[in-house]
């Protein structure tokens, strides 16, 4: 029982100290940019929880869902393409490192060329980004494939489509794992940025609207509910690996423990 | 033959930003050909305000960048040094760590407005997370026993640190510091763009808006290049910091 | 004593070269190896470390091309992994699909080969009881011992009803007492399914012990050094066997033979 306790304990002590010394300071704040905490929190509910959670929070998650899933699958189809085979890896590892290092949020003026500022423009922004984690890490997990796992394979003539699920995609996904987390923050970002930019809806868009137009508490809930979406996500990736990497933890975990 | 196909693959990509638009697959009003954007560069880096920017990017950066490291390594080593803290603060960290730093755009542009300041919030709030958690994970890998050592020789806690728990941690930390590099940058352009503040992101957005096409993907290419730069310089570093550092920890997958 | 041509040839080996090109330095593994297998028989190949063993059982599994000469399995000249061949490697670690059960692993193959379900779980559990690993059947390799997952491996190869098994040095990581359990196994495993098995090995007690031939091979560029034949009883045990007078005298002679391989006197 006291073990439970003292887990529980351990998980909300700061976090609740924290908010603690957050309410009292703020609580008589008189500063313009810091509203009191109590503020905060009871507004947080008039601002989001009604007709402006479908009009802007539902589709910046839909256009971050969208340009994820694209992202993903692109991003692993061309990374095992690319990963597969030594000669089109050199061949393409350069410019790859080039166009990677280009900070994602400078192609929103650039894709607003290309598409305008609707949807289209949000989506291929996120996409954009979120490729290249997903990418380049897809292809460092299938250049490390074993050599005596693929022997094996060749073996028993498990070839073809059976060879690229059961084995490459396999034996790749710690590396292509990896690559989602990045990917889940930085979808985040340039979902906001895209928003912040130009946009006429949007999550990213109406905080900024609130900092304009100088409403600070409701923008202070904006951020709030940022972080709270930010932390959501990173828990939902982190089941999400627990659940598709069971067995690579478990094999990590028997081989550090004979260390 | 990597360096040849590497090459080759280079020229490719140049001479594809060359023909698309020329062909017409792309209209070249959306992207300039290659030569176009070249003699956009060669103008820009013939202005003073390109180099000004160029200077306030990398300011913001620097700056940035060394105030997360020195923040991240301090509490780092602390944070990671008292084990109850450790086990304390780890739900605090889990549920900061993925706050976007893009959330406090409003917030820097209340305050700082369009200064440096805006720039170095969103910097240092995004950079330190990188440290923060390199660092701790290289406090974790100190040798239990080499500690008890050191505690039973009556060495004081600040000894501690710099005989053992320093050394250990170095190559994480060097790992972080290569991580928030990365990451300064960007939040840096980031800032620049969206907020305004001055340097290369605020150049682009400007660009942008005025319709210097050419001149727009001329300063990405530029971006293109400092990431490049900044990741090499990184890597240089932590090789040569390294180079006569006994240990060969690996990067811990974050 | 079967003679090599009382059964039917299986596996023919003429004339096999094998050289490498390691970075720049030619490395001549195989000089030139002719034998052959008889359908059913259990030979063990013997060498000095460096004698291109475990390239010839790539040859002769047709992982690597050999440079020169053939080689031929049921009459069909091999040029990659032939169907009904299985293969146990001596990295048991490494050749298991860690995401799958040892159910999983054992079964991989056969869906490969397109059996259906009824006779894949027959075929599973048959082979996992001849294995001794019942039990462990939904367990992941990585929680097993050594010897837990070369039995798997074993198991999978078993399963998988094979013309012909190579073995590469299966037990070269395993602890001696699991060494012995696990060759015990390989001999009932062999009498009990026929099956024709090629055991690579270094050891050369263990290659007297098992085979009913052993080849001696010598060191690179590698050639036959003798072809000899077994002539110890069908059933074999660790103990008597092992210390009966035929069982030194026939390992002395591999002995020998690979010291005068090694260029020793």
């Amino acid at each position: 029982m006291t073990v439970v306790l003292r887990r529980i304990a351990t998980v909300v002590a700061v976090p609740i100290a924290l908010l603690a010394v957050w309410w009292m300071t703020s609580a008589q704040s008189t500063s313009y940019y810091l509203p009191p905490l109590s503020k905060i929190l009871s507004t947080f509910d008039d601002v989001w929880f009604n007709q402006r959670f479908l009009d802007d929070v539902v589709p910046s998650l839909l256009r971050l869902l969208v340009g994820f899933s694209l992202a993903l699958v692109l991003g692993v189809a061309l990374g095992v393409l690319v990963g597969s085979s030594r000669a089109v890896r050199s061949y393409c590892e350069p410019v790859l490192e080039f166009l990677r290092a280009i900070p994602p949020p400078v192609l929103v003026p650039v894709l607003m060329l290309f598409a305008g500022i609707g949807d289209t423009m949000k989506v291929l922004v996120i996409v954009s980004g979120c490729i290249w984690p997903i990418l380049l890490n897809t292809v460092e997990g299938v250049r490390a494939v074993d050599q005596v796992l693929s022997e094996t394979c060749r073996v028993y003539r498990i070839g073809g489509r059976a060879r690229l699920t059961t084995l490459v995609l396999r034996s790749a996904s710690p590396q292509i794992m990896a690559g989602v987390r990045q990917a889940v923050s930085i979808g985040i970002i340039l979902m906001v940025i895209s928003e912040m930019f130009a946009a006429s809806n949007g999550l990213g868009f109406t905080i900024i609207q609130f900092q304009r137009s100088f409403n600070i508490t409701e923008m202070w809930t904006g951020i709030l509910l940022l972080g709270i979406l930010g932390f959501v996500l990173s828990l939902a990736v982190r089941a999400v690996d627990r659940r598709v990497l069971r067995w690579y933890h478990g094999q990590r975990r028997t081989h550090l423990g004979a260390r | 033959m990597t360096a040849v196909l590497g090459l080759a693959g280079f020229a490719t990509f140049l001479l594809l930003l060359e023909l698309v638009p020329r062909v017409g697959l792309v209209s070249p009003e959306y992207l300039p050909p290659l030569s176009e954007i070249l003699g956009a560069l060669a103008d820009e880096v013939r202005t003073a305000e390109f180099w000004q920017a160029v200077g306030d990017t990398l300011r913001g950066w620097s700056l940035g960048l060394l105030i997360a490291v020195v923040l991240g390594v301090v509490v780092g080593i602390f944070l990671g040094i008292v084990p109850v803290l450790r086990e304390f603060t780890a739900s605090t960290i889990e549920f900061l760590r993925p706050i976007p730093s893009v959330a406090l755009i409003p917030l820097a542009v209340l305050v700082f407005g369009t200064d440096l300041g805006s720039t170095l919030l969103l910097v240092v709030y995004a950079a330190f997370w990188q440290v923060l958690v390199q660092v701790m994970y290289g406090v974790h890998d100190v040798d239990p026993v080499a500690q008890e050592t050191a505690r039973s020789f009556g060495m004081g806690w600040w000894s501690r640190v710099r005989h053992l728990v320093w050394p250990t941690a170095l190559p994480y930390v060097l790992t972080g510091v290569r991580l928030a590099a990365a990451v300064a940058l960007i939040l840096a352009i980031t800032a620049e763009l969206v907020i305004g503040s001055p340097g290369l992101g605020n150049r682009i957005g400007s660009a942008q808006s005025g319709g210097a096409v050419a001149t727009m993907y001329a300063l990405v290419l530029v971006t293109g290049v400092l990431g490049v730069a900044v990741n090499l310089l990184a890597r240089l570093l932590e090789r040569r910091v390294l180079h006569w550092h006994p240990s060969v920890r690996g990067e811990v997958a974050v | 004593m079967t003679s090599p041509l009382d059964g039917e040839a299986l596996l023919q080996v003429r004339s096999l070269r094998k050289v490498y090109d390691a970075r720049g330095r030619v490395v001549e593994a195989i000089g030139d190896l002719s034998f052959t297998v008889g359908k059913g028989e259990l030979v063990c190949v013997v060498g000095p470390s460096g004698a291109g063993k475990t390239t010839l059982l790539k040859c002769v599994a047709g992982l690597l091309p050999p440079t020169s000469g053939e080689v031929v399995l049921d009459g069909l000249r091999v040029t990659a992994p032939p169907p009904g061949m299985a293969v146990v490697f001596q990295e048991y670690g490494r050749s298991l699909f860690p995401w799958l059960t040892v159910r999983g692993n054992v079964e991989l193959p056969l869906k490969e080969k397109g059996l259906p379900r009824d006779r894949r779980t027959e075929l599973v559990d048959e082979a996992l009881r001849a294995v001794d690993l019942t039990e462990a059947v939904s367990a992941y390799p990585w929680q097993l011992s050594g010897g837990m997952q070369q039995r798997v491996a074993i198991a999978r190869a078993v399963a998988y009803e094979p013309r012909i098994m190579l073995m590469d040095e299966p037990f070269a990581a395993v602890d001696a007492q699991t060494r012995a359990d696990l060759e015990d196994l390989v001999r009932s495993l062999w009498q009990r399914f026929g099956v024709t098995i090629v055991f690579v090995t270094h050891d050369i007690d263990e290659a007297v012990y098992l085979g009913g031939r052993v080849l001696v091979l010598s060191s690179s560029p590698t050639e036959l050094m003798d072809d000899v034949a077994i002539g110890l009883p069908e059933e074999r045990d660790q103990l008597t066997t092992r210390s009966s007078p035929e069982f030194a005298r026939l390992r002395a002679h591999v002995f020998e033979l690979i010291q005068q391989a090694k260029g020793v006197r």
